[in-house]
Order: C-alpha cells, then sequence, then structure tokens
C-alpha cells in the first residue's frame, strides 16, 4: 500500500481537509485547437496543518496543481475543494495566503503597508492593522524595516516580507510556488529554516511547489513525485523526521535525511514509467 | 544648483549664437541653390536680442490704451494659460476614461484606439470652424456657449490623445503576479484599479501629462487664431505681427510669453511628478 491511499482516507472522515482534490484534469487550449494535458487524474489530499510538497522537473503541472488550488485557473474535469468550499468560494472567502517566486510587493508601498495590503483590501481597522503587521514583522525578523521601501531590501528580505504578507489574515493554508527559488543558497536555507518555525508557530497546512530534492525533504510531511507530459502524480513519499520543532539545521546533516533525500530522487529519476502508480517504495 | 547655472549656460549661448550669426551672416541669408537654409540678418528678420528686450519693456497702443508691452503680454498669458489649463483638465479627464475603458474592455481597446489614433491626423485648423459652430448651437437655461469653451475644447482634444495612449499603457503596466495576487484576495476590478492599476500606471502618466500640457498650450494658441478668439496670446502674435514691419522687435513679445505659458504649464506637471513620487519607485531600475 502507499503512503497516499493510507492517507487520503481518514481524511475525509472526522476532519475537513485543508485541500481536497480528486479526478482533476486540465488541459490548455493553445493555438489552433493544439492541446497540451497539462494535469491528469489528480488525486490529493491535504490534511490541516501538514506540510506537503510538489515536486517535479519542470512541465509536470506542479504550478498549475497550485494554481488551480488557488482557484488562479479552473480544471478542466474534476473538483478541487478548500476546506469542504469550492476553490472560488475558499478565494473569496480568504481561506489561503499565497507567495510567488518573486515576493511581488507594491514598490509604492512600505513594507509594512505591503504586509497590511490583505487586511485594508479586506477592510480591518487601521489600528488592528497596524499591531497585526509589527507582529508578522517580528515573525519574519525584518521590525527595523517597517518603513522601508521594497527596493531598499534584498532578495531574501523582500522574499520574507511576501510570506509575511501571505500570513497576514492567519490563513489556515499557505500556497508557494516556489517561493525561495530566485534565492542563493545560504539565504535559501535559512528562510527554509524559518518557514519550518512559522508554519510550526501558525499551524497552517502548506502545499509547497519546488524543484529541489532537500528542500522538498527538509520542510514537508508528505513529498508528492510528479512526472511530466502529462502531468501525473508518480508517487507520494511520506518524510518522517518528526515534528517541526525538531527540524532543526543539523537535519540537513542527518542519515535520514539523506535517506529519504535519495528515496525521492529515485522516483523522480526512478523506474521506467510504465505502471507508474503501483510502484512499491518501502 | 548646477541644472540652474547649466539652464542659464544654454540661454546665454542661444543669445550668443543668436547675435554672432546677426554680426557675420549675410544679410539675404543663406542660400543654396534657390533654398533659404538660414535666415535674413536683417533687423527686420532677426531684430537685435537686447531691441527685443527694450521693446518688451516699453509702451504699446497710444493715448488712454497705451500700457506696457509687458504687462499687455503677461494679461494674454494669463488668458491663454486659463483656457490652456480647461483644456488640459478635460483631455486629461477624457483620456484617462477611454484609457480606463480600454483596460476594463478588450474589444473596446479594438474598437477605439484606431480611431483615437486617427483623430490626431485631422489638422486643427479643420476641426475649429466645426467645434464653434456646433458649440454656438448649445445652449440651455443660463448656459450659452462662449468662443473660449470652443478654444479650450480643441486644446483638450490635442491633450487628451498622449493620456490615453500613456495610461493605457500605464494601466496594463502591473505584472501578473500583482493582478492575480489581488485575484486572490477576492477583490473586484473596481478596486484593483484604484490600488493597483492607477498607482502602477503614475510613471507611465506623468510625461503623457507633461506632453498633454504641452499640446494644450500649442492647441489654446492656434485655437485662438482659427477661432479669432480676443485676449490671448495667439491673436496677439497676429496683431504684433501686423505691425512687423514698422516695429519688428515688438512682434517676438508675444512669442516670449507663448514660451512662459509653456514652461508654467510644464512646471506644474513637474510639481505634480513631485507629489506623487512615491508612485515612482519603480522608474529607477530600468
Amino acid at each position: 500500500m502507499s503512503a497516499a491511499s493510507t492517507e487520503q482516507s481518514p481524511a475525509d472522515g472526522l476532519v475537513t481537509a485543508a485541500v481536497h482534490v480528486t479526478g482533476v484534469d486540465k488541459i490548455f487550449t493553445g493555438k489552433k485547437k493544439a492541446t497540451v494535458t497539462a494535469l491528469e487524474k489528480i488525486e490529493l489530499t491535504v490534511a490541516p496543518g501538514e506540510f506537503v510538497s510538489l515536486i517535479g522537473p519542470s512541465g509536470c503541472g506542479k504550478s498549475t496543481l497550485l494554481r488551480l488550488i488557488a482557484d488562479l485557473d479552473t480544471p478542466s474535469t474534476g473538483t478541487v475543494t478548500v476546506f469542504g468550499k469550492t476553490a472560488r468560494q475558499a478565494r473569496i472567502d480568504q481561506e489561503y495566503g499565497i507567495a510567488f517566486q518573486q515576493a511581488g510587493l507594491l514598490p509604492w508601498r512600505t513594507v509594512s503597508a505591503n504586509i497590511e495590503l490583505p487586511l485594508e483590501l479586506h477592510g480591518v481597522a487601521g489600528p488592528k492593522r497596524k499591531a497585526r503587521s509589527a507582529e508578522l514583522l517580528a515573525l519574519v525578523g525584518l521590525t527595523d524595516f517597517a518603513e522601508s521601501y521594497p527596493d531598499q531590501l534584498s532578495g531574501g528580505m523582500q522574499q520574507r516580507v511576501a510570506i509575511a504578507r501571505a500570513l497576514a489574515e492567519s490563513p489556515r493554508l499557505l500556497l508557494m510556488d516556489e517561493p525561495f527559488g530566485a534565492l542563493d543558497e545560504m539565504t535559501r536555507e535559512r528562510m527554509q529554516t524559518e518557514l519550518v518555525r512559522i508554519t510550526a508557530e501558525t499551524g497552517a497546512a502548506v502545499v509547497f511547489v519546488t524543484h529541489s530534492i532537500p528542500e522538498a525533504v527538509y520542510l514537508s510531511n508528505r513529498v508528492v513525485v510528479m512526472s511530466p507530459r502529462p502531468g501525473r502524480i508518480r508517487d507520494i513519499l511520506t518524510v518522517s523526521l518528526g515534528s517541526a520543532a525538531e527540524r532543526s539545521d543539523h537535519l540537513r546533516e542527518d542519515e535520514a535525511f539523506f535517506t529519504n533525500v535519495s528515496r525521492v530522487r529515485e522516483l523522480l529519476h526512478g523506474e521506467a514509467p510504465v505502471g507508474i502508480r503501483g510502484v512499491e517504495n518501502r | 544648483m548646477r541644472k540652474v547655472l547649466l539652464g542659464i549656460g544654454g540661454l546665454v549661448l542661444l543669445v550668443v549664437v543668436w547675435e554672432l550669426y546677426k554680426a557675420l551672416g549675410p544679410a539675404t541669408g543663406v542660400v543654396v541653390g534657390d533654398l533659404t537654409v538660414l535666415p535674413r540678418t536683417t533687423d527686420l528678420a532677426m531684430p537685435h536680442v537686447w531691441d527685443m528686450a527694450s521693446r518688451f519693456f516699453g509702451e504699446t497702443g497710444s493715448g488712454r490704451n497705451a500700457q506696457p508691452v509687458w504687462l499687455a503680454v503677461f494679461e494674454a498669458s494669463v488668458f491663454t494659460l486659463g483656457v490652456s489649463a480647461v483644456g488640459w483638465l478635460v483631455g486629461v479627464t477624457v483620456g484617462l476614461l477611454l484609457a480606463v475603458l480600454m483596460q476594463r474592455f478588450r474589444t473596446a481597446e479594438s474598437a477605439v484606439l484606431p480611431w483615437i489614433i486617427l483623430s490626431q491626423t485631422v489638422p486643427l485648423i479643420a476641426i475649429a470652424p466645426l467645434v464653434r459652430r456646433w458649440g454656438s448651437q448649445i445652449e440651455f437655461g443660463d448656459f450659452t456657449w462662449e468662443n473660449w469653451m470652443s478654444v479650450a475644447v480643441i486644446a483638450s482634444y490635442l491633450a487628451f490623445f498622449p493620456v490615453s495612449i500613456g495610461a493605457l499603457r500605464g494601466l496594463n503596466s502591473p505584472d501578473t503576479i500583482h493582478v492575480e495576487l489581488f485575484r486572490s484576495y477576492g477583490v473586484g476590478w473596481w478596486r484593483t484599479l484604484f490600488r493597483l492599476r492607477l498607482p502602477a500606471s503614475v510613471p507611465y502618466l506623468l510625461p503623457a501629462l507633461r506632453l498633454a500640457a504641452a499640446n494644450a498650450v500649442i492647441g489654446t494658441v492656434v485655437a485662438e487664431v482659427s477661432i479669432g478668439l480676443r485676449g490671448g496670446i495667439g491673436r496677439m502674435i497676429i496683431e504684433y505681427a501686423q505691425q512687423a514691419s514698422g516695429d519688428p522687435a515688438k512682434t517676438w513679445a508675444p512669442i516670449f510669453g507663448a514660451i512662459a505659458v509653456g514652461l508654467v504649464a510644464a512646471g506644474f506637471v513637474a510639481l505634480l511628478g513631485v507629489l506623487l513620487h512615491r508612485f515612482r519607485r519603480g522608474e529607477v531600475p530600468a
């Protein structure tokens, strides 16, 4: 039995799943009616508070899947629910916070005004916004930069602001599309450590798109390995490296960490793409 | 400070070149074949700079109507500036509305944009009498259409063009990521317009507003002439030019007035740019 199916079944029972994707295909129609199947038969459930990474080579549809969950795109077939609601309703109800590869801060707003943007748009009162942004700035360690403008910050700092902004409304779900992809290796590792700490503190579920194997293993409870053309889930690997509190930097040197990294690598490059779904991995 | 000195330096250089050419150039001008490539240097064609200046501070008219030239030019400049300001405001409003419409509806862009571009190929002289005739038929209640309104309309006709084009580019300038972020916030089109698209369009809008200001001034001066509106710089240029054979230096006085109006208009937009500097942070990296 693969990890995927054992963990999917109980999620429907007592607790509403954070994300529930069933039978989703996504077909893009290009010019001259040429079609590209970006996603095929996707089944995925993310439990509340769970950290799930989507990993795979370029073109495997991992970002597309994230966009479907965020309702920035709609599936061709199948359904996506977020906390039991349709993806669209969940977006309108602000059930998730989102961060992209680029920080995407508004250049004319200060750091704190950027973090307050979603609160402001949803009519949260001024003093409350101020308090929340101060809290989040402390969380991401940028208190001294509250009144700076984005162009005065380094890439890593901008990305931390973007994460703080995604957390502004205390969402129960965080969607992240290669948020550390543009950062250098050292900044990246530090950001990963911070993200583990932040998610532990907020208890939010995370769907995290990446193409770095160590990053996926380090951060996740489960790693979803995808394969391209058409985009499918090849396998789902449960990483058992302990709770977030136990994941510190020296985990990167740990034997279990390496074991998991090589398992993901095997799955990615892995066996011949026949009989994909039935791979025995333990 | 350095900028100011350089500006003054440029002005001095212009005066020196003018006087040097006047002193050294042939009186008949430089002619290549039948074509005059450089002007005649007679006092009629090129008065001395100091003659222009002394005429500027001299008297015009006679008897009870006598007043200093500079005062007459100043009053005409203020009048022209006022009409151009109205034309600029109307033009900016119309231009912005068109840009917003085109941003909102892709079909509107395909339908309207060619007409906007085509509108600028119609010569001003051709539409001036039309605007005046249409205007004179407007009358309701206490409101009657006056000639200066026709002039303002023509000024706005020139001013709206750069605004609509610049604003459209500006409104479409936010990155996909920003647009999607606003979508993820579940915010509608209007709020995205005011919180994202308009602020993002400022760097594109400011040059457009400056062009619009220059166009409004030119439009006003030209329309004053072709509609025959008294009181402004346009009419004054014609009137003084008619006296040019006897008083060539005087012709230049209203031209300086027109330049001053243009400078004030450009200065006003520069001031706007200073006020909006917060929205121009993105301009720095190319």
